[in-house]
């Protein structure tokens, strides 16, 4: 078949190429593409959210980004609290799904109940925990008192307010890196254990050689979700915190807001999210060039 | 090199199921022992509770004179190579080979000397650096091989090793495993379904069945003195013609009177017939196809319509339905049948089996 020919018949299949492709191309457009590149261009503007007109004022707004302490300290808590939320999630759930593999009485409903705070809006959980972290009277300071140790003033100071969101968070994604993993973890062959123990490979040793590169994959899978997830934290921050104390809970994400819609400076809002967006794609490309070396497929 | 006895053992699982029934078996130094049956018949699980991957429930389990029925499978000194290969997807083809050695803490150079060595006589120096996935079936066979051969086991345990290959390739790593056997001068022991791969790698093949052994002898034997015909007609392909008739009077001697004619009983299957009371009564009879020849008329012992002639190249087989059985019979190419056509057969008398109807159990041989 001549070249001409074969690019002919490729135009010629166009029409129902589109046809199969435009039902998810369209939303995709709508809803995610068209919303970023606005994104982009609005970061270059003065628009105040309000006002029907506004001007491009080139990288104004990058510079006095770059320029701001508040956004490197925004900077900083996104990567705390996201380091904070990935590690633990990761390593609980692996945990809670090991000791829950093999069924024993009553460990589905076990799994359900790690698993509900998932599927639970993340603002009902949030109000719920707000009052677990009341000060005087929460549970969480009873536990504490109960166990001898001095109470924390948890979201109501700087010192602590980010650890407790953390904990909400890690909460409620526990389950759901629990279930990928049990998951995983049935899907593991048998007999690559049972080569293992004719080889000589038992408890840690195997979980290592063994459980671990099998389930790799999934880790990948939930190491970079849990980050995406994170870096768009927002429902916990606002019930719990709203920034504070003292800006000591304020993301990169929390700082959008704040700039777009309490400081009316969607221009400035804007570049922060573009910065958001390079943030979460230099780290998920990191995380995929290092997956080379220790996921297997 | 490993002496194996299991002594009444038994298999139970937590549901009463027996897997395998109160068995007993000698394996001796340098065998090579083929377990084999067909699906559900127990010879897996027998081979992994040899090799420690399932607990005895009942029975004792001897390597060497000492009773290993409660050591960790790594402590036994056997090596097993699996149905799936069974090789750790993450590690190169040299660790793969490695692990065991790495585990038990041995030197480097040594473990370099010995993958090497390992891969050389396995053909598997330029794939080293290869990760299982980029290999085919047959390279994982011999990675899963080499991985059994690094640790100098006593015995080497195979579970349908070459089940998951094609054909081609399934002959081509019998000779190879057979090969393997010479050089490595060890006991095997190897299970299989495949009643061909039994034949020609075993020198003692073990048939079971329900959980129980059938018999036990070598190959020869196997086929032509089946103790029962569950035997008869696992061992053989194509499989043994079964039918029934009545031994019957004629003149001195002894005949198996059958729909369409009869079969006269050589003395020697005249003499045991008798001993077992058998005159006058009804038999299981077995021929084996290649012991099936074209007749006339009057020396026939069956009638009935071609229904496929299959050529296999240097012989043929033709499949006859006769009035209540389909004999199948082994020929050469040159023997053409016409589908539909109408043709006598009998059978070589000294190559026939009775049994008996209800116990199965072989009558003569």
């Amino acid at each position: 078949m001549s070249a001409k020919r074969k690019y002919k018949r490729r135009y010629d299949s166009l029409p129902t190429v589109l046809l199969f492709v435009l039902p998810a191309l369209i939303p995709l457009i709508v809803f995610w593409i068209y919303p970023i590149l606005r994104t982009i261009y609005l970061s270059f503007t003065n628009w105040d959210y309000i006002s029907p007109t506004y001007k491009l004022v080139g990288i104004k707004n990058y510079l006095s980004l770059f320029r701001n302490p508040r956004f490197y300290e925004a900077l900083w808590h996104t990567l705390v609290f996201t380091a904070g939320t990935l590690f633990p999630t990761i390593i609980l759930g692996l945990v809670l799904a090991l000791l829950l593999v093999k069924n024993f009485r009553g460990s589905g409903i076990l799994k359900f109940i790690i698993f509900s705070p998932w599927i639970t809006p993340t603002v009902a959980i949030s109000i719920v925990w707000s009052w677990i972290y009341k000060t005087d009277g929460g549970i969480a300071n009873t536990i504490l008192t109960s166990l001898g140790m001095s109470p924390l003033k948890w979201i109501a100071s700087s010192d602590t307010a980010m650890l407790s969101v953390i904990i909400v968070t890690i909460w409620k994604s526990l389950g759901y890196a629990m279930i990928f993993y049990l998951s995983a973890l049935e899907k593991v062959p048998g007999e690559l254990y049972e080569a293992g123990a004719l080889d000589g490979a038992h408890g840690w040793r195997q979980f290592v050689d063994i459980t671990l590169p099998s389930i790799s994959p999934t880790t990948f899978f939930l190491t970079i979700i849990t980050m995406v997830n994170s870096l768009q934290a927002y429902d916990q921050i606002q019930v719990l915190t709203q920034g504070g104390p003292s800006g000591s809970t304020r993301t990169l994400l929390y700082m959008y807001y704040q700039l777009g819609f309490n400081e009316f400076n969607m221009g400035q809002a804007t570049a922060v999210a573009v910065v958001m967006i390079l943030l979460t794609v230099g780290l998920s490309l990191i995380q995929f060039k290092v997956s080379e070396k220790w996921v297997y497929y | 090199m490993a002496e194996i006895i299991l002594k009444n053992v038994t298999k139970e699982y937590e549901n009463g199921f027996q897997a395998v029934k109160n068995i007993n078996l000698e394996i001796k130094d340098n065998e090579f022992v083929i377990l084999v049956g067909p699906s559900g018949c127990g010879k897996s699980t027998t081979l992994r509770m040899i090799a420690g991957l399932e607990d005895i429930s009942d029975g004792d389990l001897y390597l060497d004179g000492k009773r290993i029925n409660d050591v960790s499978p790594q402590d036994r000194d056997i090596a097993m190579v699996f149905q799936n290969y069974a090789l750790y997807p993450h590690m190169t083809v040299y660790q793969n080979i490695a692990y065991s050695l790495k585990i038990k803490k041995v030197p480097k150079d040594e473990i370099d000397k010995r993958v090497k060595d390992v891969a050389a006589s396995l053909g598997l120096e330029n794939l080293l650096d290869r990760r299982p996935g980029q290999l085919s079936g047959g390279q994982k066979q011999r990675v899963a091989m080499g991985r059994a051969i690094i640790r100098h086991p006593k015995a080497f345990l195979m579970d349908e090793p070459l089940s998951n290959l094609d054909a081609k390739l399934r002959g081509q790593m019998r000779v190879e495993i057979a090969d393997l056997y010479r050089r490595l001068n060890t006991t095997f022991i190897y299970v299989t379904h495949d009643q061909t791969e039994a034949m020609t790698l075993g020198t003692k093949i073990v048939v079971m069945k329900d959980g129980e052994i059938m018999q036990i002898d070598n190959p020869t034997n196997l086929f032509n003195y089946p103790n029962n015909k569950f035997v008869a007609g696992f061992i053989g392909t194509p499989t043994m013609n079964f039918f029934e008739g009545e031994i019957e009077e004629k003149g001195d001697g002894l005949i198996l009177k059958t729909r369409d004619g009869f079969i006269p009983l050589t003395a020697e299957k005249a003499a045991k017939v008798r001993e077992g009371g058998w005159v006058g009564k009804k038999v299981t009879a077995g021929i084996r196809p290649e012991h099936v020849e074209l007749s006339d008329q009057d020396s026939a012992a069956f009638r009935g319509e071609v229904s496929v002639f299959e050529l296999l190249g240097s012989n043929a087989i033709i499949y006859t339905q006769c009035q209540d059985d389909r004999i199948i019979m082994n020929t050469d190419q040159t023997q053409y049948q016409e589908h539909g056509k109408e043709i006598f057969l009998k059978v070589k008398e000294a190559k026939l089996h009775l049994f008996d109807p209800e116990t199965e159990r072989t009558i003569t041989n």
